[in-house]
């Protein structure tokens, strides 16, 4: 916590209301339901990860990250902002990648989630896994999850053939580390393989 | 254009010796195989923890799965300087899933530890957390916060109410000039030095420059930001750490906690990036660890990313005067480099930028200087390349105008200048290859098609510029110890307190094996990160390599003596009574020489007839006699193309060809991993990287990932690394020959983009980053 009397709620409170107001002037805005000082319920949610069906009791406030990171034990997903800045927190959900970060638990009752830990299939890599370990695609490898979880999506999106159409499509992922020609090179070998 | 290919009469057979000194260092054993046989040393391996990290069972610091963990947030000081009045945690006390909260007027007593590096004890900052109500910078920590969940200890931590009496904050170099101070010394290097009388020189040169130039504060920004994760077993510590130093952090945690080392316990297996800001130790690691006993479970402490802008140092910003002098044909005749930086109210780290200056080129006259102001920002640390980063940048930049005014390619001003010594220790290199660096790059980039006049190149509407700087490292070791055992089914192992930060560790101790016995890289385990194990010294200063590689080659050489004495000793060996020198060993098996090597035995069959689990050597190996011969330092040349869109004053990278010598190349895979990583970070450096602070407050403005921008995958282009790979003859004595490679290839980077977007615009600026905003201004 980095300044006190702010948490997540009451800037979304403000947030929500300064943007209210500003777009429809004349229209009351409506007091949210919730007191922000006052700590979140839990509630009860099924989550499928990497196939399995959990039920789950979670902390309203808990986003989908730091579930699966501290309530689930898969700590395979990464947290490098919380902000959704930097992508090592990337899953699928329902099979589109979103940073894991920036969405609550709560708001993925019956959903799918795909994380890391679920891509390799009785221990036989993924290609996308596989072409980066054959590419040395990552040297600290903590963004190597949330590159991967990108690369495997970005398969199945509409994005063009160029190298600048990969890097553009990859750029929600940083690597500190600077693997990116590896990255590009490695996504570029699943793709050759896939058309 | 002038001729770059003349670049002395060694440039086509490969010199074996630049140097001169004479014969290399007998390192050859009796018994190892010569390296470069038929192993995987100096060949590309694939990572030896690359399916660990693809597959997210790598474990870092705060993935490790700990029983009954509860959560810790620390609370940072909104302002720069004063004091705590006042802390209110009556509201967060009665919050759900409270535990505990621990402040200056709430903690166990804590000492100051020695802060001796030599003796692997470095706090980041002398001064204890908690130590009393002062504030020095915005970020320091006041309280820590521990409750049952992560979101509990969140919103705890959210109703704790502090108090400050403010003072104002001193935050810009200016404003503090009143507390300038010229610092003696960076771990045993003078910053105040001069040879010959660059004053005099300078007044009589023929062809002058003189400018300052001006970097500013950085911070690393590693995608793993810093955790500490405490368990307590009675009086015994684990500390689940993210650390580029197992042994330094134990020795550091434990004296400030004052408890006996042998009680902490250091586990740190996978470190999600660090460039320096993991190389100290920072207060995390001490506050997990009383906030666990404290509360009599174990706690986890993750920074958030914004406290990792105050949490663990930061490249200071600096200022440079670079003065050169030069006689009309470009041969340096002065040089004097004086450097401005900050460091904190609380402790002294400086940015030696002038150090290298020192020897990079050939020149009579040379002085250095450097001064300090104390401002209230947290203290310094070093980042990939202290000093010389920095440093080249200011150096370089000011060679290019120097070449202009001469009229001089800028790559023959530099071979004009080479140190055929280091002139400043007056030693011979142990080896150096930095002509070679200059022709293979230069010759790889095309850089005789270049047009030396600004504006002259054009790609449509945009303007081209062509830059290139010198790169150089020093060749740094220090004591490094390793175990290797020989395993009854004939596989190994290989174990070291080292770290594998990304630059591949793992993978290189597992080659230096697999070549010495002749075991397959599959069937070898390497161990690092943990502070149980053989010590070795911080993964930083890029030592690792040269430090941690020969010991482990000795443990081999000494684990395979033991074998050949078993076999020797055994009655039912066909090697039995021979002497020790009569037996050899190849491709996993051991036999009397001259012999076909299917008459011996496999080690596991030695193993096994004398029923034994395994033979272990140990190997422990430190820089003697050498260093005092030789200078060490590792050097290279980066050329980079820029092109700019004039209407929008956006200069991009398109090009970069490096090359380098860092001795022999143990891994060409993760080293050219290395070369990208440093090269990467570089463009960061000309092009986009700094931390702003607002000067009313101390706060700083774009903690995050957004506002601090680094390279995305959008920002780099085609990079081409190459490497002059001939072994080092005089860092090791077990024929390793390499230099370390993590630091080197970001240096000279940022001074080949300015002097690129110098080439293509005509404008020079020397203050990075090199953002729209100054380029529109000139
Ligand atoms: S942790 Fe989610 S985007 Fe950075
Ligand atoms: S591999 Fe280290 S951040 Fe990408």
């Amino acid at each position: 916590m980095d300044s006190p009397g702010w948490n997540r709620r009451s800037f979304l409170k403000a947030a929500a209301a300064a943007g209210a107001a500003a777009a429809m002037p004349d229209i009351a805005v409506p007091e949210p339901q919730v007191k922000p000082d006052v700590p979140a319920s839990s509630q009860s949610i099924r989550l499928k990860v990497n196939g399995t069906s959990r039920q789950l009791n979670v902390d309203t406030r808990a986003t989908l990250l730091d579930t699966l990171r501290e309530q689930m034990g898969m700590a395979g997903t990464k947290k490098g902002c919380d902000h959704g800045q930097c992508g090592a927190c990337t899953v699928h959900v329902n099979g589109r990648r979103i940073n894991s970060c920036l969405t609550f638990a709560v708001m993925h009752d019956g959903d799918e989630i795909t994380t890391i830990e679920g891509l390799a299939d009785a221990g036989q890599l993924s290609p996308m896994q596989a072409a980066f370990v054959e590419h040395d695609a990552f040297q600290c490898g903590y963004c190597t999850p949330g590159q991967i979880m990108s690369a495997t999506a970005l398969l199945r999106e509409p994005v063009g053939n160029t190298d600048d159409d990969l890097r553009e499509a990859m750029s929600g992922n940083i690597c500190r580390c600077g693997a990116y020609p590896n990255i590009l090179a490695a996504i570029k070998s699943v793709r050759s393989q896939h058309s | 254009m002038q001729d770059t290919s003349g670049q002395g009469q060694n440039s086509q057979q490969h010199p074996t010796d630049t140097t001169g000194v004479g014969a290399a260092a007998d390192h050859t054993s009796n018994r190892l195989p010569e390296l470069s046989g038929n192993g995987s040393f100096g060949r590309p391996t694939p990572r030896h923890d690359g399916t660990l990290k693809v597959t997210g069972q790598a474990r870092y610091a705060a993935d490790h799965p700990i029983r009954r963990v509860v959560h810790a947030v620390a609370i940072q000081s909104t302002i720069a300087n004063g004091r705590v009045k006042n802390i209110d945690a009556s509201a967060a006390e009665k919050a759900p899933g409270f535990l505990a909260i621990l402040h200056h007027g709430k903690a166990p007593k804590l000492y100051r530890p020695s802060n001796d590096f030599m003796s692997a004890t470095k706090p980041g900052e002398i001064r204890v957390v908690f130590e009393d109500d002062r504030v020095y910078y915005a970020g320091q920590y006041i309280a820590l916060v521990v409750a049952e969940t992560l979101q509990q200890a969140n919103y705890a931590a959210s109703l704790v109410k502090i108090e400050y009496d403010f003072l104002h904050p001193v935050i810009d170099t200016d404003q503090a000039m009143n507390t300038v101070y010229d610092p003696e010394q960076f771990f045993g290097e003078k910053l105040t030095a001069q040879r010959g009388d660059p004053d005099g020189s300078y007044a009589a040169a023929a062809v002058k420059h003189e400018a300052t130039y001006s970097t500013p504060l950085e911070h690393h920004n590693p995608m793993e930001p810093s955790a500490s994760m405490a368990e307590w077993n009675g009086d015994e510590l684990t500390l689940y750490e993210t650390t580029q130093w197992v042994v330094g952090a134990r020795n550091t945690v434990a004296e400030t906690l004052g408890v006996p080392q042998e009680k902490v316990h250091i586990v740190s297996p996978f470190i999600g990036g660090g460039f320096g800001c993991k190389g100290f130790i920072w207060p995390h690691s001490v506050l997990s660890a009383i906030a666990s006993r404290q509360v009599g479970r174990p706690v986890k402490l993750n920074l958030t990313r914004k406290q990792m802008f105050s949490a663990c140092g930061h490249r200071s910003e600096t200022r440079q005067k670079v003065r050169l002098g030069a006689a009309a044909d470009g041969k340096l005749t002065s040089i004097f480099h004086d450097t401005l930086v900050q460091t904190s109210p609380v402790d002294e780290f400086i940015e030696s930028c002038g150090t290298t200056t020192e020897m990079l080129y050939s020149c009579p006259n040379v002085g250095i200087a450097h001064h300090a102001v104390r401002v209230n920002i947290a203290t310094p640390t070093p980042m990939r390349a202290p000093g010389e980063n920095p440093g080249t940048y200011a150096l370089e930049s000011a060679l290019d105008e120097l070449a202009y005014k001469l009229k001089i390619d800028p790559v023959e001003l530099r071979i004009r200048n080479h140190a055929d010594t280091n002139e400043h220790t007056k030693q011979p290199w142990s080896s150096k290859y930095l002509k070679d660096c200059y022709r293979m790059a230069a010759e790889k980039f095309g850089w005789s098609k270049r047009n030396p006049e600004p504006r002259s190149m054009r790609d449509g509407k945009l303007l081209v510029g062509w830059g290139m700087a010198t790169a150089t490292y020093p060749g740094m070791r220090n004591p490094g110890a390793a175990k290797v055992r020989i395993l009854q089914d004939g596989s190994a192992t290989v174990v070291s307190a080292t770290q594998d930060m990304g630059g591949g560790t793992y993978t290189t101790m597992v080659q230096v094996v697999s070549d010495a016995l002749g075991i397959p890289v599959e069937r070898i385990q390497s161990t690092l990160g943990d502070s149980m194990l053989p010590p070795a010294p911080v993964s930083g200063g890029s030592m690792t390599t040269a430090s941690v590689l020969p010991a482990i080659r000795k443990a081999c050489e000494q684990a395979l003596t033991k074998l050949v004495q078993t076999a020797i000793g055994d009655e039912n060996s066909p090697m039995h009574g021979k002497k020790e020198d009569e037996i050899t060993a190849q491709n996993g098996r051991v036999f009397v020489k001259g012999s076909s090597p299917s008459s011996g035995n496999t080690y596991a069959e030695v193993l096994a007839s004398k029923k034994m689990a395994a033979v272990e050597g140990e190997g422990f190996l430190q820089p003697g006699e050498e260093r005092k011969k030789y200078a060490f330092q590792s050097f290279g040349a980066q050329f980079v193309e820029v092109k700019i869109d004039p209407e929008i004053a956006r200069a991009r990278v398109t090009r970069v060809v490096s090359a380098f010598d860092v001795g022999k190349v143990v891994n060409p895979t993760t080293a050219r991993s290395q070369g990208y990583s440093g090269i990467i970070m570089g463009i960061g450096m000309a092009l986009m990287e700094h931390t702003i602070y607002d000067d009313r407050d101390g706060s700083i403005v774009n903690s995050n990932l957004a506002d601090y921008a680094v390279p995305v995958n959008a920002d780099v282009p085609d990079l081409e690394v190459l490497f002059v790979d001939k072994p080092d003859p005089y860092i090791d004595d077990q024929g390793i020959g390499a230099r370390g490679i993590g630091e080197i290839t970001i240096t000279g980077v940022a001074a080949a983009v300015a002097n690129a977007v110098y080439h293509a615009t005509g404008q020079r600026i020397r203050d990075l980053p090199i953002t729209p905003d100054k380029l529109l201004q000139v």
